[in-house]
């Protein structure tokens, strides 16, 4: 009986340490799987928003994604002014108004295509429409597309970094 | 030790040191098959083959193939196709069994749930099935990703995308299945890790384990018959093969089981000569490219019913009824609640929910591949939901039923 006790504490301490390890290799094994460090200082990127002509969809890059971007012309600015939804969604850098947002589709992923005449993205996949700021104006996206992180820092955007601008967004719900 | 005496043969030096004519009994002398089973149980062994071939294949390709997202295309598609000596062979072989793969598995998955055989004792064997279900679906997504085409792109977003849960947003989650913001070269290299070794691996372990789970019930036979097997072996072994119900698995069986597989490979074969391209999507003959969607994406045909009932529904209700897609078939044999394990033209409502489920899955499988617009839409709106009231149903109808 004496001797049960002793095997039974050996065998409970042997199986802490193996406990122990195991949860230390899982987390090595979590971290491993993580996106690595160069991955992650890639995930900037800078535009330049005075190369931008009114009414003509640019599509950049950031992390991997397309990123639309659409500077408005005054007519637009207008039109979006009389919708307080609208003009939230827009980012004021220098004078002029430029919709920002992450070009994939809010439903499955497609890319949307662009109509610079009705001012209106139509994603062909399953046949979602946003207007001219991104805000979806035809189902089934569940909500407008999303606009990336951003900094602006004087003519310029820095995407992948959270300034007060972006933040404000955040908090009213009109990105994510 | 083992009293080892000296060897008269090379036979009997092996059997000394491995028990080689134990191991053959138990596995392949006196390995007993009930008589009464037709063509749909030899399944099991067209599988076993089918992986043979994939494995083979795999092996050939994965001595060119390049997992690098700028070589990864033409490394498949010039290098493999166009330079290796009949790399073209493995390579439409590994493309065609892939397919062919899934077709065996449902006609397998269908037989089971037509004879009850995941029944009364059987639920092991049921569950190890499904699991391998599982690996196999697995193995072919992580397989599709490697050419790094535009569906294969694609198809990594879209799926990945699935894991950020919907409104939950959990896209640290997806970047991590990822290890990058979109799927890039640390998603392929631990694709093509997954897809070369931890999944085949778990796959080779879910194989000896489905076997292994038969040993005890042993197979179900085509009336559902409860056969004693010791009694029939015992038969069987006094010389009355005439008379006893169950055969051994080598040589009689496995004749049986050989032929069907020899009828099988012909089409196979045709297959891999003749329409190779029906695996073969062609939009996954465009390079990847990030910037550019497909215009209609969709999966390969064996997923695209539980791709439809993804589709038809607002983001979250669509991704719980993805998920009870993928489960449920689990749960069959805690579902069925009738005691009968026969055919089940011999039971009651069962006989119409079996037909019934496997119509409405052809449905949904036709409907998953054409654009969801209009009335294609709507069937496939309420395919869906009928495939989730027929599992709702089952333990009712189920219970009900009378023993036969």
């Amino acid at each position: 009986m004496k001797n049960n006790s002793r095997r039974g504490f050996m065998g409970k301490a042997f199986g802490a340490v193996a406990g122990v390890g195991a949860v230390a290799s899982l987390y090595a094994m979590k971290r491993s799987w993580d996106p690595l460090p160069s991955v992650k200082a890639a995930g900037f990127t800078t535009l330049d928003m005075s190369a931008y002509k009114e009414n003509e969809l640019v599509v950049e890059k950031w992390r991997g994604k397309p990123i639309f971007v659409l500077k408005q012309s005054e007519e637009m600015t207008k039109k979006a002014q009389e919708n307080p939804k609208d003009i939230e969604r827009l980012i004021k850098v220098g004078d002029a108004y430029f919709m920002v947002t992450i070009g994939l589709c809010t439903h499955l992923g497609c890319i949307p295509g662009y109509n610079s005449e009705e001012e209106s993205f139509l994603c062909a996949c399953h046949g979602g429409t946003y207007d001219y700021t991104g805000e979806v104006t035809k189902a089934p996206p569940p909500r407008g597309l999303d606009i990336p992180p951003f900094k602006i820092d004087g003519m310029k955007l820095v995407l992948g970094e959270e300034g007060p601008e972006y933040k404000k967004m955040k908090e009213t719900g009109v990105t994510l | 030790m083992a009293h080892f005496t000296k060897a008269t043969s090379l036979h009997d030096w092996l059997n000394q040191r491995l028990a080689i004519d134990t191991l053959r009994r138990v596995l392949a002398t006196e390995y007993w098959i009930p008589k009464n089973i037709n063509f749909l149980w030899a399944m099991g062994m067209v599988l076993a083959i089918t992986f043979a071939f994939l494995l083979v294949s795999g092996i050939f390709l994965l001595m060119y193939y390049q997992p690098n997202v700028d070589l990864a295309f033409d490394s498949v598609n010039y290098t493999i196709m166009q330079e290796v000596g009949y790399g073209w062979l493995w390579r439409h072989v590994h493309g065609v069994a892939a397919s062919v793969v899934f077709l065996v598995i449902y006609i397998h998955m269908f037989t089971g749930i037509y004879y009850g055989s995941y029944k009364k004792g059987r639920e092991m064997i049921w569950l190890s099935g499904m699991l391998l279900f599982v690996a196999f679906s697995a193995e072919a997504f992580s397989g599709y990703m490697l050419p790094w085409g535009q569906m294969s792109y694609w198809a990594g977003m879209v799926i990945t995308n699935l894991f950020s849960g919907g409104s939950l947003h959990a896209d640290g989650l997806v970047e991590w299945i990822r290890g990058d913001y979109v799927p890039a070269q640390a998603f392929l290299n631990r694709f093509f890790m997954l897809h070369v070794l931890l999944i085949p691996l778990a796959i080779i372990g879910l194989i000896v384990l489905h076997f292994g789970a038969l040993r005890i019930p042993h197979v179900n036979n085509q009336d559902g018959e409860e056969i004693d097997f010791e009694a029939e072996a015992a038969k069987y072994k006094a010389g009355d093969k005439a008379n006893s119900k169950v055969i051994a698995f080598v040589n009689d069986f496995m004749s049986k089981d050989m032929m069907v597989v020899s009828i099988y490979l012909i089409f196979f074969f045709y297959l891999v000569f003749y329409h190779y391209d029906f695996a073969m999507d062609p939009v996954n003959f465009d390079p990847a490219n990030g910037l550019k969607t497909p215009t209609h994406i969709y999966p390969e045909w064996y997923f695209l019913w539980s791709y439809e009932i993804l589709r038809p529904f607002s983001t979250n209700v669509g991704l719980i009824a993805f998920a009870f897609a993928q489960v449920i078939f689990f749960l069959l044999p805690f579902l069925d609640r009738s005691p009968n394990a026969v055919p089940a033209s011999r039971r009651g409502l069962f006989k119409y929910w079996f037909w019934a489920m496997l119509i409405d899955m052809i449905i949904l499988t036709a409907m998953g591949k054409v654009p969801p617009e209009g009335l294609f839409s709507a069937i496939g709106f309420y395919a869906a939901l009928t495939f989730i009231g027929l599992w709702i149903a089952l333990p009712f109808i189920t219970k009900f039923e009378k023993k036969v």
